[in-house]
């Protein structure tokens, strides 16, 4: 168990003229979980396997605990993965597939078998200890994949999409587990996904990673709730944050025409972003003309126009939607994004929220 | 079925009707069931491939067993039944007892030196990574050199007036003298076999090494610090479907398909050479003109390979995990 610390660390390919990673810094804390989320492509995976020692690091500095890992082996880095794919041996019993890490460590017999029994006992996979990894389903096989990490007890579990292969329903059930066993464990933990659900429901504390930038570190809520840029605003949370072009005229900011709330001292344009949750149909407000509906039983996801821009809009009343409605707006749950830049602009009306909270 | 216009035209075919309810029995996987509207069409296409096995495998191994109960006339005036007299004087001659040792000798060492030195070639191949194609390319294409060829180049290398292996070995203080010394003739043929057998089992070798999935490689970095560990614990195995088949495609090449390259080697030279027994079998039969005995030298070895073939299947297949 170790704190972990990346700092300034980058990687370009060679050959490559563009960085796949660059410039990342983050510090972990001993015992904590940190996703790294983002679309694909975006370097998070690069940047766990530059953690793992899978690739180089061309850039900055890697430290596991008080070690430079930089040019460690991956072997000598204490460290354990789990692959998306699980990467089980497949000529190995599960029992061997669990041990061979240990076994190459030098651990006496006692203590593998003893952590082997601890492990399968935790995981549930007392039974198929003595089975080849084909004969093991899908979530099995993931087991299996997590007790490998487990019985080495490295100094951090680094998770490589692990629950991309599995069915949805199976997902969420493991995904529940992996929280609970690494709570348990307290082992520090980086963890990679591309989906947003699932990045939100694991983290102490989300990274969320565009072309091979963070673009934001914060707690699952705080990024949520105060999304740093567009591509934030748009990357977390489901539906999609609406993202709509809007305009500040004398301290007033307008959408269409409609003005929405005063905002105090800025002018000109703004890129406005509105969660669907966060609107809602009413008797007073915007007008939006609904284009589709969306069922999910507990609630509808209403999407529309507002003149020629499209926005989402969640609503739970029993009544069918559908033709020209008016959209409700908290004037206190704008988010403001600078149109160029794409970074969020705080507004005085949010400052003046926070602090009365 | 029942109405297919092949019973209009042969309407008293027994056999056929035989044919076609075994044929048109259900099998348990409905996808993989062809449908012909006649039911000679499947034997049509069978034709070519079936004519080839039985004119060129069949019928010369019938001949060869029932020419190995007789003696042959040299000059083809008639043949004599001897029963299995053949046979003993083969198995008591102490010159098939020498020629059978040295052909258990030589498929060893040429088994095992073209399986090893393909097997570490493959995987020092997969793991350049600039020019890979180009050192690929230049290790495979020796396979592209016919057996008689790979003997006469083998040849010049080995040849006692201008060969640089000879040179090399006289470098070393060894007089190498193929054709004359016996054992130099075997180390000749042995490394002119395997130098020809290695490309094939190259290829093999690194497509298997390629379909080793890459994640368990890299789960076997982090189990594992010395790369020798982790080829003999993870690689080797997962490697082991395509070493049983080399193992029984080069035992094959090292018993029959040598034979161009011995031929080269040993034709017309002075002196009591090494041959393996295919070779001896040629030379009694189609030099020594004695039919009979190079008959039953065939089926002996026949016997031999085929008994050899069903042993590595038992014993070594069950230890081979397929993916």
């Amino acid at each position: 168990m170790a704190h972990l610390s990346l700092r300034n660390v980058g990687k370009t390919y060679a050959g490559g003229n563009q960085p796949a990673v660059c410039g990342i810094n983050i510090e972990i804390a001993d015992g904590e979980f940190i996703v790294l989320v983002g679309p694909s492509g975006c370097g998070k995976s690069t940047l766990l396997r530059m953690v793992a020692g899978l690739e180089t690091t061309t850039d900055g500095e890697i430290r596991i605990g008080e070690r430079v890992v930089n040019t460690l082996d991956p072997a000598e880095r204490d460290i354990a993965m789990v692959f998306q794919n699980y990467a089980l041996y497949p000529h190995m019993t599960v029992r061997d597939n669990m041990a061979y890490g240990l076994k190459n460590r030098g651990a006496s017999k006692a203590t593998i078998t003893e952590r082997v029994n601890e492990a399968s006992r935790m995981l549930e996979l007392g039974p198929y200890l003595d089975r080849k990894p084909r004969a093991l389903s899908g979530g099995q096989r993931q087991r299996v994949a997590m007790g490998r990490a487990i019985v080495r007890q490295p100094a951090a579990f680094l998770f490589d999409e692990p629950l991309s292969n599995l069915d949805a329903k199976l997902r969420v059930s493991m995904r529940m587990e992996i929280r609970k066993l690494q709570k348990r464990l307290g082992t520090t933990s980086l963890y990679v996904t591309h989906d947003q659900l699932e990045a939100m429901t694991l983290a102490d504390r989300l990274v969320v990673l565009n072309q091979g930038k963070i673009e934001q570190i914060g707690a699952p809520l705080e990024i949520y709730r105060k999304p740093a840029s567009t591509f934030v605003a748009s990357f977390i949370g489901a539906p999609a944050m609406s993202l709509l072009d809007a305009f500040i005229e004398n301290g007033a900011i307008t959408l269409e025409g409609h003005v929405l709330a005063q905002i105090g001292n800025m002018a000109g344009p703004v890129t406005l972003g509105l969660r669907a949750e966060d609107l809602r149909i009413a008797k007073e407000g915007l007008p939006m003309m609904v284009e589709h509906v969306e069922e999910l039983g507990a609630q509808r996801i209403v999407h529309g126009t507002i003149g020629a821009q499209t926005l989402a809009v969640i609503d739970t009343g029993e009544a069918a939607v559908q033709g020209a409605v008016r959209v409700a707006i908290d004037p206190d749950r704008l988010h403001l994004f600078d149109t160029t830049t794409g970074q969020r602009i705080e507004s005085k009306r949010q400052t003046a929220r926070e602090l009365a909270l | 079925m029942t109405d297919s216009p092949l019973r209009t035209t042969l309407p008293n075919g027994a056999l056929l009707s035989r044919l076609r309810a075994w044929y048109s029995a259900d099998t348990p996987n409905p996808a993989k069931r062809v449908q012909f509207d006649r039911p000679l069409t499947p034997w049509l296409f069978l034709l070519p491939q079936l004519a080839v096995v039985v004119i060129f495998f069949y019928w010369p191994s019938v001949q060869a067993v029932t020419s190995s109960f007789y003696i042959e006339d040299p000059f083809g005036f008639g043949s004599t039944f001897v029963g299995t007299e053949n046979y003993t004087d083969a198995l008591t001659s102490s010159q098939y007892a020498s020629t059978a040792m040295f052909t258990a000798f030589f498929c060893v060492m040429v088994t095992g030196l073209s399986l090893g030195i393909g097997l570490l070639l493959a995987v020092k191949a997969d793991k350049v990574i600039r020019g890979a194609a180009t050192y690929k390319t230049l290790l495979i294409s020796v396979y592209a050199i016919a057996p008689p060829v790979a003997g006469l180049i083998g040849m010049m290398f080995f040849d006692m007036h201008i060969g640089p292996l000879t040179d090399l070995a006289a470098f070393f203080g060894h007089d190498l003298r193929v054709g004359i010394n016996y054992w130099d003739t075997a180390f000749a043929l042995i490394t002119i076999s395997v130098w020809k057998q290695i490309p094939y089992n190259f290829i093999f070798f690194l497509s298997g090494l390629q379909s080793v999935p890459v994640s368990v490689r890299e789960a076997a970095l982090i189990d594992a610090q010395s790369g020798w560990r982790r080829f003999c614990d993870v690689t080797l195995p997962l490697l082991a479907p395509t070493a049983f088949f080399l193992l029984v495609i080069n035992i094959t090449y090292a018993m029959f398909d040598t034979f161009p390259i011995i031929d080269v080697v040993v034709k017309d030279k002075p002196a009591n050479n090494p041959i393996t027994l295919v070779y001896k079998v040629y030379l009694d039969g189609f030099k020594g003109n004695d039919i009979g005995g190079s008959s039953a030298q065939s089926v002996i070895l026949m016997v031999v390979v085929a008994a050899l073939t069903v042993l590595q299947f038992r014993f070594l297949e069950r230890r081979v995990h397929y993916g």
